[in-house]
Formats: structure tokens, C-alpha cells, sequence
């Protein structure tokens, strides 16, 4: 049976066996269109330009929730360039994309979030320096 | 199974077996995409980098001192520019017309140039301030963390520049397709990445 879909595959002349190959799934590659990529651009441009008015206007009394909403907003906008920019889905390539995605992520916050944790407690733990002694440091 | 191969001609015959290997139509993209998930590992390292070496400034100047946020915004729009125009590029691609595509790429490689340019501008400014990565820890990982950044998107425009010649040359094959929709991918991510360097660089550090 196997070979016999093969036979259709190869229909086209043995030039143009590739051009057939990959041209008949053109349609499923995604190249996205011009309505999503506007709406990922304009998107886009709005989580930019709060985060930088929020810190160059210092709009906020407090520096900890301007951290946050920065630090959200990023995560917003990573996720808006996911779908529209580089049109990620469950189902292209058979999930394999985005199982990639997954497990790098966990891997990206493992090393973030563990690097993080680990050396900062190990500075608090550190003999405190001035910087004068530290300007002497080797 | 061999009734069916008796009813096919010779010709037919031939072309029965597969004389190359049947490689599944996204494979490339599939690796590709593989590869900028490793190049985002790439990425996590100096960002967790950065992230603890941040304050260690060495009795030296801080993001507070050094940073210049209208630059950086600038920066960053231009880097949002050429995205959306090489989303327009991929489109045009889509509708197989060549010299449309052609120009989007070349203002993508504009707006690129002009984000290495900034930049460039930007790190020889810090350098002749004697703001150096030699300075501080701080200084070390700021440079290696947004230089590695500025390398993959020297190195993408150069990759850019080829792909125009190489459409130029030959239309909009197959395998040029293939090639620019590699490069959409890796344009994308190093703008995912530079949403994580303006976040936790530039606005936290002047925070800080």
C-alpha cells in the first residue's frame, strides 16, 4: 500500500519531483497574513511603548510594581510575537515545535530562576565589602 | 501489490522506487527551529549571567548612570520595523512576486543596519567613557549579553544579503523559499530576545 502512495507522490517529472513534493504542502506552511501580522505589530508597539513610558516617565510611586507590570508586559508581548511573528501553534510539524518550545522554556527558567536564587543567597552570605576595598580588589 | 506494479510502464516502473531519500516537506524548519530553541538556551545562560552580575558595578558607574533609554527606544522600534517588514516580505513571498519581496528584504536590512549602527554607536560611546567590559562585572555581562545579541543580527543581515542575491539570481525557488522562511524564524526570535534584553537590561537596570 505504502508504495502505492509513493506512485502518486512521484506523479511529476523526475526535475520536478521536488518542486512537487514541497510546492503541494505550500498551503499549509504557515506565512501567516497581513491582518495578523499588523495585529502582532500593533500589539507590539503598545507593550513597548508602556513599559518605556512607565520607567522614563516614572509614572509609578513604586519601584516594585513597575518591575512587575514591566516584567508581565515582557511576557505579554514575548507571547504576541510567538503567535503572530513566528506563528507558533499545537499543531505545526505535529506538535514537535511546540514540545520544543516547552521544554525549553522549563529550561530557560531553571537556569533563570536557579541561577537567580543560588547567588543571591550566596552574596548575602558574603563578608561585606565598601567600595573602597573594592576598588583595591585585584 | 504486484498486480499493481504489472499495470505500470517501464517508465512508471522506474519511478516506483524512491531514488532520493523522502524527506518530510518541513524537516528544515523543523531543525531550524530546533536550532534557535538551543540558541535560546544560549541566551538563558548570559541572561542568568547578567541577572547575577547585574549589581556588581565595582565601586564603577551603574545602568542608572550609563543607560541611555531614548536611544535604546529607538533601538527597539527599529528592530520592531524590520520585523513587521519581513513578515511583508514573507507575504510577498507567498504571492510569488519577486521584486516586491526583493525590496521588503532590503529595507529589513535597514532597519537592521541601523539597529547595529545604535548599537555600535552605543558601546563605543560606553567604551570611551570608560565604561569598558573590562570595568565591571556588570559592564562584562551587559557587553557580552547585548554584543552576543548584536552578533546574531549582524550575522542575520548578512545571511539577508545573501538570500537577496541568491532570489535576485534565481527567483523565488523552492529552496529559497525554504531559506527565507529559515531566516523569518531566526529574524522573529532575535526580537523575542531583544524584548527580554530593553525588559531586564535597560528599564530594570535603570530602576535598579
Amino acid at each position: 500500500m505504502s508504495t502505492a502512495m509513493h506512485k502518486e507522490n512521484e506523479a511529476g517529472s523526475p526535475q520536478v519531483h521536488g518542486h512537487h513534493d514541497t510546492g503541494g504542502h505550500d498551503e499549509q506552511e504557515p506565512h501567516g497574513s497581513f491582518k495578523g501580522y499588523m495585529t502582532g505589530f500593533i500589539l507590539s508597539v503598545v507593550l513597548t511603548a508602556i513599559p518605556f513610558w512607565l520607567v522614563m516617565g516614572d509614572v509609578l510611586p513604586s519601584k516594585q510594581a513597575t518591575v512587575l507590570i514591566i516584567m508581565a508586559l515582557a511576557f505579554v508581548q514575548i507571547l504576541v510575537h510567538m503567535i503572530y511573528f513566528l506563528h507558533m501553534n499545537t499543531s505545526s510539524e505535529g506538535g514537535w515545535n511546540m514540545l520544543a518550545l516547552i521544554f525549553t522554556a522549563v529550561l530557560v527558567v531553571i537556569t533563570l530562576s536557579g541561577s537567580l536564587w543560588v547567588m543571591y543567597h550566596m552574596n548575602e552570605n558574603m563578608m561585606p565589602m565598601d567600595a573602597h576595598e573594592m576598588r583595591q580588589a585585584p | 501489490m504486484s498486480s499493481l506494479a504489472t499495470t505500470l510502464s517501464p517508465e512508471e516502473r522506474n519511478s516506483f522506487y524512491l531514488r532520493e531519500d523522502h524527506h518530510p516537506e518541513n524537516a528544515t524548519l523543523l531543525g531550524f527551529w530546533l536550532y534557535l530553541m538551543s540558541d535560546c538556551l544560549l541566551f538563558a545562560v548570559l541572561f542568568a549571567a547578567y541577572g547575577v552580575l547585574g549589581g556588581s558595578y565595582a565601586a564603577g558607574p551603574g545602568p542608572k548612570d550609563l543607560f541611555d533609554l531614548p536611544l535604546v527606544a529607538v533601538n527597539t522600534s527599529m528592530l520592531l520595523l524590520s520585523s513587521i517588514t519581513y513578515g511583508f516580505a514573507m507575504l510577498e513571498m507567498a504571492r510569488k512576486r519577486q521584486t516586491a519581496t526583493l525590496v521588503w528584504l532590503g529595507i529589513t536590512g535597514l532597519f537592521g543596519i541601523a539597529f547595529i549602527a545604535l548599537e555600535l554607536y552605543e558601546f563605543h560611546h560606553l567604551i570611551h567613557e570608560g565604561a569598558g567590559p573590562q570595568r565591571s562585572a556588570f559592564l562584562s555581562a551587559f557587553f557580552t549579553l547585548v554584543g552576543t545579541h548584536g552578533l546574531h543580527v549582524t550575522f542575520g543581515i548578512v545571511w539577508l544579503v545573501v538570500l537577496m542575491a541568491q532570489v535576485h539570481r534565481r527567483g523565488l525557488t523552492v529552496p529559497n523559499m525554504r531559506r527565507l522562511a529559515c531566516l523569518s524564524l531566526f529574524w522573529h526570535f532575535l526580537d523575542v530576545v531583544w524584548i527580554g534584553v530593553f525588559t531586564f537590561v535597560y528599564l530594570m537596570g535603570v530602576l535598579r
